[in-house]
C-alpha cells in the first residue's frame, strides 16, 4: 500500500535525483528527533517480541474473570478484555506474532523479489522481457487481493499470512534490483572490473551488491511497515494466527464485539500498528537519503 | 504518437492481461479439493455418487484442464466468470447485483480523497505558517501508516457511539455512507498528497516558474495557473494503482461496516474457498489496473505539449 515513492522512483521517467538530493540535505542538517523516536519505538516494540516478560507481570492468556472488561488504570495499564486477561500483557506478547510475520514476509519477497530482479537486470533481453511481465502482472494486482489469492490456495494460518504478504511485495523488490543491477553494472568501476578478469557472479558479488545495499535496505524497512499492516489487515480478517493467540490485528478484531462499552480494546492495539508502521516508514525514509 | 508505439503499448496491456489471467487460472487448478467437492459432496446433503457426478458434469469440472482452461479463457472474454459454487449463481450475475453500493462507495471515497489530497497539497504550499505547513506534510506518512480496518472502527467509536451522530443501525442510506467514504478516503489520500506535493515542490523550481514570479505574479496565482496544471501530469499516472487499492480497501471497508458490496463479496469467497469469485475479481482489478494506465499513458501526451512531438526521445 505505502510502496507507492518506490514505484515512481523505479520508472525511468520521473526524475528522483532531485528528491534524494534534498533528502540527503535534510539527513545533513544533524538532529532528528522524529528518527530517534522512530528507532525507539523499532527497539521497544523488538524487545517486546524477544523478552515480553520484562514489560508486563500479567499473563497474555489467563485472565481472572472477576476483572473483565476494566478501564485502564494503574493495575492493568491499557485495561482487560472480556476474560479479564490484562490488554498491555496482550499486546506486548503479540509483538512477537506481528513482527515475525512481518519479518518473515519482507524475507520472502526480498529474497525471490532480489533474485527474479538480479536475474532479469543481467540475462539478455528475452527472460528479462519474460521476468518483468511477470513483476507487471504481480504489479497489477493489488496487494491485498494477492495475499488473498495466496491465502485461498494455502488456507489460514500465521505462516501461510506471511507467506501470502512476502509475495504482494516480491514485485517492488524485483523492480529495485533490476534497476540497481542495470545502474551499477553500466558504471565505470563495474566495467573496470570486468575488463580486469573478474567473472559475472564475483563481480555482482563484490561490486553490484555493496552498491545496492542502501537502496534495498531502505525498501526492505519500507516493507516491514506495510507487512505490519497486511499482517494486522490479514489478522483482522481471521486469516492469520488462530483466536487465543494475541496477534495485534487479531487483538482490534476480538475488541470490535465490545466496542460500545470498551474502547480500549480497539483503541490501543491499533496505535501500536500506527506507530511501529510510521516508525518503520520513517527509517526507510533516512536509509533512502543515505543511499544518494 | 506513432502507430507502432500505440500497438506496441497496446500488447504489452494485452499481454500482462493474459498472463494475469493464466496465472490465477494455474492457481486455482492448485487449490487442493475444489469448491463443488466442499459443498456437495460433505454428506449433508445426501447426493448419490451419480448426482455428484452429475453436477460435476454440468460444472464441466472433469474436463481435461487444457479444454477448461480454453473454455474459461473464451467465458472471461466474453464477460462470463463461471460460477460462484457457494452461491449457485453465475459469478457474472453476482458481481453485478454488488456492483452499484461498491461503485458507490469507492466513487465518493475516490472525490473525497482527491479532495482531501488537493487540500494538503495546496494549502501546505501557500501557507506561511511554518507549524501548518509541516502538520500538513506530516499528514500522508500519517495516513499510510492507519490501518484501514482499525480506522473504521475507531470513527465508528467516535461518531456513533462517544458523539452519538450517525446511528449504529438504521441509519440513511446516505448517512449510513459517511463513515465507509471518509475510511476508505484517509489511505487512498496519502499517496495522492505526497505525489502532488513533490510535484508541486519539483515544478516550483523551474525556470518559468521564477520568471512568472519576476513578472510579479503572486504565489496564489503561480501555483494555480503555473504550478499546479503542470504537477498535475505525475498524480495522473497514479490512477491505475489508485482504481487496485480502492477496490482493495473496499474489501477492508465493507466487512468492517457490514455493506454488501464486491469487497464483502470477496471476503466471504476466501471464507468458503469459492475461488471462480476470487478469481473474477482479481481478473477485474487487473485488468482495471492496466486499462488504466493504458489509458493514461495515450492521453499523457494530449495533456502534456511537451510529450507530443517525439515519443521516448529523452529531454
Amino acid at each position: 500500500m505505502t510502496d507507492v515513492p518506490f514505484e515512481q522512483q523505479a520508472a525511468p521517467a520521473t526524475p528522483h535525483r532531485l528528491d534524494l538530493r534534498t533528502s540527503t540535505s535534510r539527513l545533513r542538517r544533524s538532529f532528528h528527533p522524529g528518527l530517534w523516536i522512530s528507532w525507539g519505538v523499532i527497539g521497544i516494540v523488538a524487545a517486546f517480541a524477544v523478552v515480553p516478560w520484562l514489560f508486563t507481570g500479567h499473563d497474555p492468556v489467563d485472565g481472572s474473570p472477576l476483572e473483565r472488561r476494566q478501564a485502564p488504570s494503574l493495575v492493568h495499564w491499557l485495561g482487560t478484555d472480556e476474560l479479564g486477561r490484562d490488554l498491555f500483557a496482550r499486546i506486548v506478547y503479540g509483538a512477537v506474532n506481528t513482527l515475525s510475520g512481518a519479518v518473515v514476509a519482507v524475507a520472502v519477497g526480498l529474497v525471490v523479489g532480489t533474485l527474479l530482479g538480479v536475474v532479469a537486470g543481467s540475462s539478455g533481453r528475452r527472460i528479462d522481457d519474460a521476468v518483468m511481465r511477470l513483476v507487471d502482472v504481480l504489479l497489477a494486482v493489488p496487494a491485498l487481493l494477492l495475499s488473498l489469492s495466496i491465502i485461498i490456495l494455502l488456507g489460514f494460518g500465521t505462516v501461510n499470512a506471511a507467506i501470502a504478504v512476502g509475495v504482494a511485495s516480491v514485485a517492488s523488490f524485483a523492480r529495485l534490483a533490476r534497476a540497481e543491477v542495470v545502474r551499477v553494472r553500466r558504471s565505470d568501476y563495474v566495467e573496470a572490473a570486468f575488463g580486469s578478469g573478474g567473472r559475472f557472479f564475483a563481480v555482482l558479488w563484490r561490486h553490484v551488491l555493496p552498491n545496492s545495499l542502501n537502496a534495498v535496505l531502505a525498501l526492505a524497512a519500507l516493507q516491514f511497515g506495510s507487512a505490519i499492516l497486511q499482517i494486522s489487515t490479514l489478522g483482522f480478517l481471521g486469516y492469520g494466527a488462530p483466536p487465543p493467540t494475541p496477534e495485534w490485528g487479531l487483538l482490534i478484531a476480538e475488541g470490535r464485539n465490545y466496542i460500545s462499552t470498551a474502547w480500549w480494546l480497539t483503541t490501543f492495539p491499533g496505535l501500536f500498528v500506527v506507530a511501529a508502521v510510521l516508525s518503520a516508514n520513517r527509517i526507510s525514509l533516512s536509509l533512502r537519503g543515505r543511499s544518494a | 504518437m506513432s502507430s507502432r508505439y500505440l500497438v506496441g503499448r497496446l500488447g504489452q496491456a494485452l499481454l500482462v492481461l493474459w498472463a494475469a489471467f493464466t496465472a490465477s487460472f494455474v492457481l486455482l487448478q492448485l487449490l487442493p479439493g475444489d469448491a463443488i467437492l466442499i459443498k456437495f459432496e460433505g454428506g449433508d446433503l445426501g447426493l448419490s455418487p451419480q448426482q455428484i457426478a452429475e453436477i460435476r458434469l454440468a460444472y464441466g469440472a472433469d474436463e481435461p484442464v487444457l479444454l477448461q482452461y480454453v473454455h474459461t479463457l473464451a467465458g472471461f472474454l466474453q464477460g462470463h466468470f463461471g460460477y460462484s459454487i457457494q452461491r449457485g449463481v453465475p459469478v457474472t450475475e453476482a458481481i453485478l447485483a454488488n456492483l452499484p453500493a461498491t461503485a458507490w462507495l469507492t466513487a465518493l471515497g475516490f472525490a473525497v480523497a482527491t479532495l482531501l489530497a488537493g487540500t494538503i497539497a495546496v494549502v501546505s504550499s501557500l501557507t506561511g505558517l511554518r507549524w501548518l505547513r509541516s502538520l500538513l506534510r506530516g499528514l500522508p506518512p500519517l495516513f499510510v501508516s492507519v490501518p484501514v480496518f482499525w480506522l473504521g472502527i475507531v470513527l465508528i467509536q467516535i461518531f456513533s457511539f462517544r458523539l452519538k451522530l450517525i446511528p449504529v443501525i438504521g441509519a440513511g442510506e446516505w448517512e449510513g455512507l459517511v463513515l465507509p467514504v471518509l475510511t476508505l478516503a484517509v489511505p487512498i489520500s496519502a499517496p495522492l498528497a505526497q505525489v502532488l506535493i513533490r510535484a508541486i515542490d519539483e515544478v516550483r523550481t523551474q525556470p518559468f516558474v521564477t520568471v512568472a514570479r519576476a513578472k510579479g505574479a503572486s504565489s496564489r496565482w503561480v501555483l494555480f495557473r503555473h504550478v499546479l496544471r503542470n504537477a498535475l501530469g505525475p498524480t495522473l499516472t497514479l490512477a491505475g494503482v489508485l482504481f487496485g487499492e480502492l477496490l482493495a480497501g473496499a474489501v477492508v471497508t465493507e466487512t468492517v461496516f457490514g455493506l454488501n458490496g464486491i469487497g464483502r463479496m470477496t471476503e466471504q469467497a476466501v471464507n468458503n474457498q469459492d475461488a471462480a469469485v476470487l478469481q473474477a475479481v482479481v481478473v477485474i482489478s487487473a485488468a482495471g489496473f492496466v486499462l488504466i494506465n493504458l489509458a493514461v499513458d495515450l492521453l499523457y501526451p494530449l495533456i502534456d505539449p511537451r510529450l507530443r512531438k517525439t515519443v521516448g526521445a529523452t529531454t
